[in-house]
């Protein structure tokens, strides 16, 4: 029976919805300016186009997610990949709607306005506070550009903020309700989001997980509670904010790596079985070879180093000189390197010592681990080969060569005793791709090695091989993959040279399974390191708190109108002051609390303590790590903590307002301060619009003007 | 002398385990026994303390007695293991060359640079000089033979240091547990670790270094255990000894921070009870206060400071490492050629100079045959800064135009443009608008042409800071910069270390930015102009404190330039506890005498194992604390020991640990020793917990005999592993471990070991 009447009965906080209108405003009008590309989009536009044709790429500055969301993004604009903004400034095709890029990062930035006023108020805070901290984030110029933008740090912020506002509002829920335990598990979704856009939000995740374990501590305290009920909520708690996250961070790399199955640029830093799993490139290669690996096959060498570059084990017809330029001598035999491209000369062939024959019986006789065997270069037919000569550039290990008998009295010493260092069984067959083998050297028990040194020009800048004794070394430099691999079949010289020449043929594909392929792509994401460089906006942690330097994002190709990374000087002051202030308070509370004196009813310090925990704590986690860091850092990285603060602020002031000042005339007082800090926060803001939004132009006698600390760097277009 | 003390206290030693034992040794000679002797002789001794203990924990006095013996047992042990065999093997071992050679400097008086603060070498200097090391062997490399030098003075003073170590344990762990058997557990441990031996056995840092670690936090727990008598000589004397300690570990190690923040937050926990102790008066909390500034904050600093007062008064000779320090330095050492210096006194053109870098350890000018590498600006001859005395740091100093020049030279006046010409490469010092190499806000300088004939980009404005123009240059004494001419940026050292290609000397760049700081200021070291009378220069004397201070700058710039080098296999801390590799000290073939720094691998896998049961069985006991289950009296005490002593001693080595996976610098295994003790400490405190817990297990009879049998289990695995593995600190000779015949056969557990 339907009751008539139909009411619906709505609730609507005005100041929230004006606040959501207000932000959205500030950060998507006009997001198509300007149609070209601004600092790092050259660097996510890259990865963009590669993920819209599917091609794979490693980047170790963060988890997929973030590309992925960007990619989302582009997918719904209906970006087909086909454009590489190479370069700062270079305009995007008319075809491409730049704002579907910008669309996503800047919505994110939209919301955390309205998620800050509704985190202020979980914290127990009063609706002005959370006016003030909404407004905070609203006119923070810094916190704009970025969102508006085809950058990532702007999805880092809401999701972190997501994450403590839906934490708090589940432990804010009374205890009998289960919707709160949604709540909680969009806690641990949004945890999960956060760190899979960059790993930076590891800070704010483990923020969370500490606040939700004293959480926890408390309630087993709780003797009101019966051991049961105890147990289910620590354990909700555990699969919300750990084992969900955990399964989620996974789920965004196996999304990535389903999306991503072409083989691309960064192929050559995957390990050959990875390479394998990838259309194209290496599979396309060496789909159907054959497996095991027997006397007579042809192969390629590639080493497992994933230092300097991936390489192949390599020879050509030219001989280490007869002196070094350092007066050393050497063996003068055919040299033996480590070449980073493929190539002809890359082809050796596995000999049985006991037999002359080149090519593969049938059935095949496979080599195992242990057997002994020498190496024949394809192209030169001369023998892998090691003696007691020090070698070019590691004078500590000895030389290897192919040798050349030049009839003074230095024996050939080419027998290798194969070693599989992956192996499973004793007599385990040596299989392409999947074994890892160590050659080592029958006479001296030296171990074929990469030293990684490049040779002068005498050895065309190839990189040095060398055989060690293996003492120092466990590292991959000794390793080495069979990657291409045929029976061979020419028994002539001649046309074994033409069958080199040739492709190998094709076949089935072999599969590895997910788990490798993540363990191997998330190891090589945190261990690839890129070279270090200082960039020329890069700035240190310390220069963050006073906004010594700015970064200029963009500039008009013909006009002064320009984009910076600034922050709103006055907030960022309002900020510093009131982490100070907290502090102050704080040490005093504690230190007047130790000797009794009660200066604040429990609830209130309850209140202020948490404020701190989660504010001061989360400024000091996502501020405190990048002192220890040794990369390049931008200003950007402290947006993150700088939001903390802004929450923080108008939640000290109200404390203020209502525990310290008792008299109305000194709360007047304050509320005109107030108003009069946010009067000038808006007109700082409004000062650097230009600067923000690159629009409108400025003359550069203006541009001076803004020119408020001497380090910033804004630039002047001469004419 | 000390030889014969050492020798007669270790016979001391012996003879007085043998008459404690009733069971005598037969055949004292046989020295080959004494680390396979201890093993009965535990047995004996641990049986009745296990007695005294384990029955009634409360009857504390009646067992003072066997405490002594205890004591005295486990003093003799520690010194027998690690007194043998001292002298052995006879040549120099793995880093003896580096702190025996600066051992040898002290008793020379010459002046060294090194990145550590002098405290231990000199203390090694001083066991040198009073067991009649005369300073004369030069320490090459590992494995030159000591011949007729007395080095077994050094080497015996670092092992009664780290003789000291078990000891310390044991009465730590005593302190904390009150219980004997936790504390026989761990000096036990300690006394049978094959590393603990080595590493106490050679002219190392690390036994001075471990034996004040230690001191610091014995004497911090008896002062934590005076707590209820405040201001009394007792309390006094131990606060004064824990600071003196702390000066100690810090004097040889800046490791020695890490035992002063644990000194430290264990303070100011108890400044924080104090405080809120409320029947004491504010008075007496500032006094608290105040007496522990004194004794843990000032005194530390003067005695720091007296270690290096001393070592600057004893180092007065010019040495290798005069070129680390600022010209001002330099002139206090004899032999160095600014002592007493006699130069031209102002800059002239024709003159042959060096040029040194005014910020702390900032090095000379210098340039050489090398290119800098493809696509690092442009590909001309590498200008660095360089910290060794070097002749390729001279320079000439030339006009613009390569006038022939008047019989007295011109002075270089302020404001003059001049040219500086590399004197062994003949090239001008030169910039231009390329990138610098490493500081890409700043522009590269480069040497350029030959022979003196470059372009407009050679040409630098002479500027003396503070001056006038036609003020002349003083050589040493004006600070002077060079601004680029065409460019008009400044020449700037950053500070920064090149990568390989520049042989890791220091970056110069050319900084637009034309702020006066000392990284864009020089002065002028050498001058030679032959055409130019000498003049004797006083220079302003460096006060101490400015030696101090710079003195620690140029050793923390040292220590954060010990960069692991990327081919060489390096150790990572997370290898130290699981034991993943060791470090050979000496021998690498099969006829040489062989040590491999190893720990004991069942202790220290004990150890790993032990910390993961001491955080179950903290959670265990504190999660049944809060949900308020009510437990034994003696159950809340052992939950106290777990978490009040266990819990320091876990902060100890936490604090000793982890700080390593955020250094930058080149790491060794020997890193963990510090860190090693801790975790010995509390693997004592958690098993002996474990083991008195037995009860919760079994009943009552049963768990008595539980409880015994695992200690005497876990004393003999402990003894029998020593037994396996002592050849590690004693010597192998004959094949390696992976051959058969070897000592150590079956004994290379893990395929990273080197042995």
């Amino acid at each position: 029976m339907l009751h008539l009447p139909l009411m619906v009965t709505a609730r609507l906080d005005l100041v929230l919805v004006l606040v959501t209108l207000l932000s959205l405003w500030t950060r998507l009008s006009g997001l198509g300016y300007p149609g070209a590309v601004v600092f790092d989009e050259v660097y996510y536009g890259q990865f963009l186009s590669l993920y819209m044709k599917r091609t794979f790429f490693i980047d170790d500055s963060g988890p997929p997610l973030g590309h992925a969301l960007l990619a989302l993004g582009a997918y719904l604009g209906g970006f087909d990949g086909n454009f590489v903004g190479n370069r700062i400034g270079a305009a995007y095709p008319c075809s491409l709607s730049v704002w579907s890029l910008r669309l996503l990062p800047a919505l994110g930035g939209a919301l955390c306005v309205p998620l800050g006023y509704l985190l202020t108020l979980e914290l127990r805070c009063s609706h002005l506070s959370a006016l003030g901290a909404a407004l905070l984030l609203l006119l923070e110029n810094s916190l704009i550009v970025q969102s508006r933008f085809m950058l990532l740090e702007s999805l880092l912020i809401f999701f972190v903020l997501l994450a403590f506002f839906s934490y708090l509002r589940f432990h804010n829920a009374p205890g009998r309700c289960w919707s709160r335990y949604g709540w909680l598990l969009l806690s641990g979704v949004s945890c999960a989001a956060a760190v899979g856009v960059k790993y930076t939000g590891l800070f704010s995740y483990l923020l969370l997980l500490g606040v939700a374990s004293l959480n926890s501590w408390k309630l087993i305290g709780d003797r009101a509670q019966s051991h049961m009920s105890v147990c289910v909520q620590c354990g909700w708690k555990v699969l919300c904010l750990l084992v969900v996250p955990v399964l989620l961070y996974v789920f965004w790399f196996y999304v990535h790596l389903s999306v991503l199955q072409r083989s691309g640029p960064h192929d050559q830093l995957m390990s050959s079985a990875f390479q394998a799993s990838l259309q194209g490139g290496l599979s396309r290669v060496t789909r159907g070879q054959p497996l095991q690996v027997a006397f007579g096959s042809q192969v390629t060498l590639r080493s497992s180093a994933p230092r300097p570059v991936p390489c192949w084990l390599h020879s050509h017809k030219a001989n280490y000189p007869i002196r070094y330029e350092n007066g050393r001598g050497s063996s003068h035999q055919q040299q033996v390197t480590c070449y980073a491209f493929k190539d002809v000369n890359n082809w050796w062939i596995i000999k049985d010592p006991a037999r002359q024959e080149l090519v593969v019986d049938s059935p095949p006789r496979p080599v195992r681990h242990g057997d002994i065997i020498q190496l024949v270069h394809g192209m030169t037919s001369r023998l892998l080969n090691s003696h007691d000569v020090a070698a070019p550039m590691s004078p500590h290990a000895q030389e290897v060569s192919g040798y050349i008998d030049f009839n003074v009295s230095m024996a050939t010493q080419n027998l290798w005793r194969l070693e599989i260092y992956n192996r499973e069984a004793e007599s385990e067959e040596w299989k392409t791709i999947v074994s890892e083998v160590r050659l080592v050297h029958l006479n001296t028990s030296a171990v074929l090695k990469l030293s990684g040194l490049p040779l002068p020009d005498w050895g065309f800048r190839q990189m040095e091989v060398v055989a060690e004794k293996l003492l120092k070394a466990h590292s991959g430099s000794l390793g080495w993959t069979v990657e291409e691999h045929r029976y061979g079949t020419s028994q002539e010289q001649k046309e074994r040279e033409a069958e080199l020449h040739s492709p190998t043929h094709i076949d089935v594909d072999r599969k590895i399974s997910f788990w490798s392929k993540f363990t191997e792509l998330q190891w090589k994401m945190l261990t690839v390191k890129q070279e270090e460089s200082e960039h020329k906006y890069s700035s240190a942690p310390l220069e963050w708190i006073t906004m010594e330097t700015n970064i200029a994002y963009w500039l008009h190709p013909s006009s002064n109108a320009q984009i910076h990374l600034i922050g709103n000087p006055v907030s960022w002051g309002v900020a510093n002051l009131s982490l100070l202030a907290y502090q102050l308070l704080v040490v005093l509370y504690l230190l007047r609390r130790r000797r009794g004196f009660k200066d604040l009813p429990d609830d209130a310090w309850q209140r202020f303590a948490s404020v701190g925990l989660l504010c001061g704590g989360g400024w000091a986690v996502n501020f405190l790590p990048f002192l220890l860091m040794e990369r390049t850092l931008f200003l950007y990285h402290y947006l993150p903590a700088l939001c903390y603060l802004y929450l923080l602020s108008p939640a000290l002031l109200e404390h203020i307002h209502t525990h310290l000042l008792s008299s109305g005339t000194s709360r007047h007082v304050l509320s005109v301060c107030t108003a009069a800090v946010l009067m000038s926060i808006f007109l700082s803001y409004w000062t650097f619009c230009p600067l923000t939004y690159g629009n409108p132009e400025l003359t550069a006698n203006q541009l001076q003007a803004l020119k408020w600390r001497d380090s910033w760097d804004i630039l002047y277009r001469r004419r | 002398m000390e030889k014969e003390e050492c020798i007669s206290q270790w016979h001391k030693t012996r003879d007085s385990s043998t008459l404690r034992n009733r069971k005598v040794f037969p055949s004292p000679e046989q020295t080959h026994q004494s680390p396979i002797t201890p093993e009965s002789k535990i047995k004996q001794d641990d049986s009745p303390c296990s007695n005294g203990s384990s029955g009634d924990f409360s009857a504390r006095a009646s067992v003072d007695s066997p405490n002594q013996l205890l004591l005295i047992v486990v003093t003799g042990l520690s010194f027998a293991t690690r007194l043998y065999k001292i002298t052995e093997p006879p040549h120099v071992c793995w880093d003896e060359t580096h702190f025996g050679k600066m051992g040898s400097y002290y008793i020379n008086r010459t002046f060294f640079f090194d990145v550590h603060p002098p405290l231990g070498k000199m203390l090694i200097a001083l066991a040198g000089y009073m067991t009649g090391y005369d300073g004369t062997f030069p320490f090459v490399k590992p494995g030159d033979k000591y011949e007729d030098h007395n080095y077994w003075g050094m080497r015996g003073f670092c092992a009664i240091l780290g003789s000291f170590l078990p000891i310390f344990a044991y009465l730590i762990v005593q302190e904390l547990s009150r219980s004997h058997t936790a504390a026989l557990i761990t000096a036990a441990l300690l006394i049978f670790d094959t590393g603990c031996i080595t590493i106490s056995q050679y002219i190392l840092l690390d036994p001075i270094l471990m034996f004040f670690i230690m001191a610091a936090v014995l004497s911090m727990i008896k002062f934590n255990q005076q707590s209820s008598r405040p201001f009394t000589a007792p309390w006094w004397l131990w606060l004064v000894l824990c600071g003196a300690a702390l000066a100690g570990a810090l004097g040889v190690k800046f490791v020695g921070l890490f035992v002063i923040l644990l000194v430290g937050l264990n303070t100011a926990g108890e400044l924080w009870r104090i405080l809120g102790d409320l029947s004491l008066s504010l008075m007496d909390v500032a006094k608290h206060f105040l007496a522990r500034v004194v004794g843990l904050i000032l005194l530390p600093l003067f005695l720091y400071v007296a270690v290096f007062a001393v070592h600057f008064a004893l180092l007065n000779k010019s040495g290798p490492g005069d070129g680390f320090f600022s010209s001002t330095f330099q002139s206090r050492l004899i032999g160095n050629n600014l002592y007493n210096v006699s130069m031209p006194e102002y800059l002239a053109y024709g003159s042959t100079i060096t040029v040194k870098n005014l910020r702390i350890a900032g090095g000379y000018l210098h340039s050489h045959w090398h290119l800098y590498p493809e696509g690092v600006g442009a590909k001309q001859q590498q200008v660095t800064a360089y910290l060794h005395k070097d002749y390729n740091n001279m320079w000439l100093v030339q006009k613009p135009d390569n006038d022939t020049q008047s019989e007295i030279p011109d002075l270089v006046r302020h404001g003059d443009i001049i040219r500086l010409e590399h004197k062994e490469t003949t090239r001008n010092l030169h910039s231009h608008l390329h990138q610098a190499p490493l500081t890409k806000k700043h522009f590269q300088v480069t040497g350029y042409g030959i022979n003196g004939t470059g372009d407009t980009n050679d040409l630098w404005q002479v500027e003396v800071c503070g001056g006038r123009r036609g003020d002349l240059v003083k050589v040493l004494r004006s600070k002077v910069r060079f601004l680029h001419k065409a460019t008009g940026c400044v020449l700037y050292s950053s500070g920064k270390t090149l990568p390989k290609w520049g042989w890791e000397q220091v970056e110069v760049t050319c900084s637009p930015y034309l702020k006066e700081t000392p990284s864009s200021q020089w002065n002028i070291e050498d001058h030679i102009n032959p055409r130019l009378p000498n003049i004797s220069l006083s220079l302003l004397k460096p006060n101490f404190l400015e030696i101090l201070l710079e003195s620690h700058i140029v050793m923390i710039r040292g220590n954060s330039g010990l960069k692991p080098k990327d081919n060489e296999m390096n150790s990572k801390p997370w290898h130290w506890p699981i034991n993943y590799q060791g470090l050979r000290f000496s021998g690498v073939n099969e006829t040489e005498y062989r040590v491999y720094l190893l720990g004991n691998p069942v202790v220290w896998w004990i150890n790993l194992a032990s910390l993961g049961l001491y955080l179950i069985m903290v959670a265990v006991s504190s999660i049944a604390i809060q949900r308020g289950i009510s437990l034994q009296q003696e159950r809340l005490e052992h939950s106290e020991v777990l978490t009040g002593g266990g819990g320091l001693l876990l902060l100890g080595w936490l604090l000793h640990y982890a700080p390593f996976y955020i250094m930058g610098r080149v790491l060794y295994y020997h890193h963990y020793f510090p860190a090693m003790l801790f975790s010995s400490m509390l693997t004592g405190v958690t098993l002996d917990t474990l083991l008195r817990n037995a009860d919760l297990l079994l009943c009552q009879p049963y768990s008595d005999w539980l409880q015994r049998g695992g200690q005497m289990i876990l004393l003999f695995t402990v003894l029998y592993s020593f037994y396996m593995f002592h050849p590690l600190s004693y010597g192998m000779t004959g094949p390696l471990a992976h051959e058969p015949g070897s000592a150590m056969a079956g004994l290379k557990w893990m395929d990273s070991w080197e042995f």
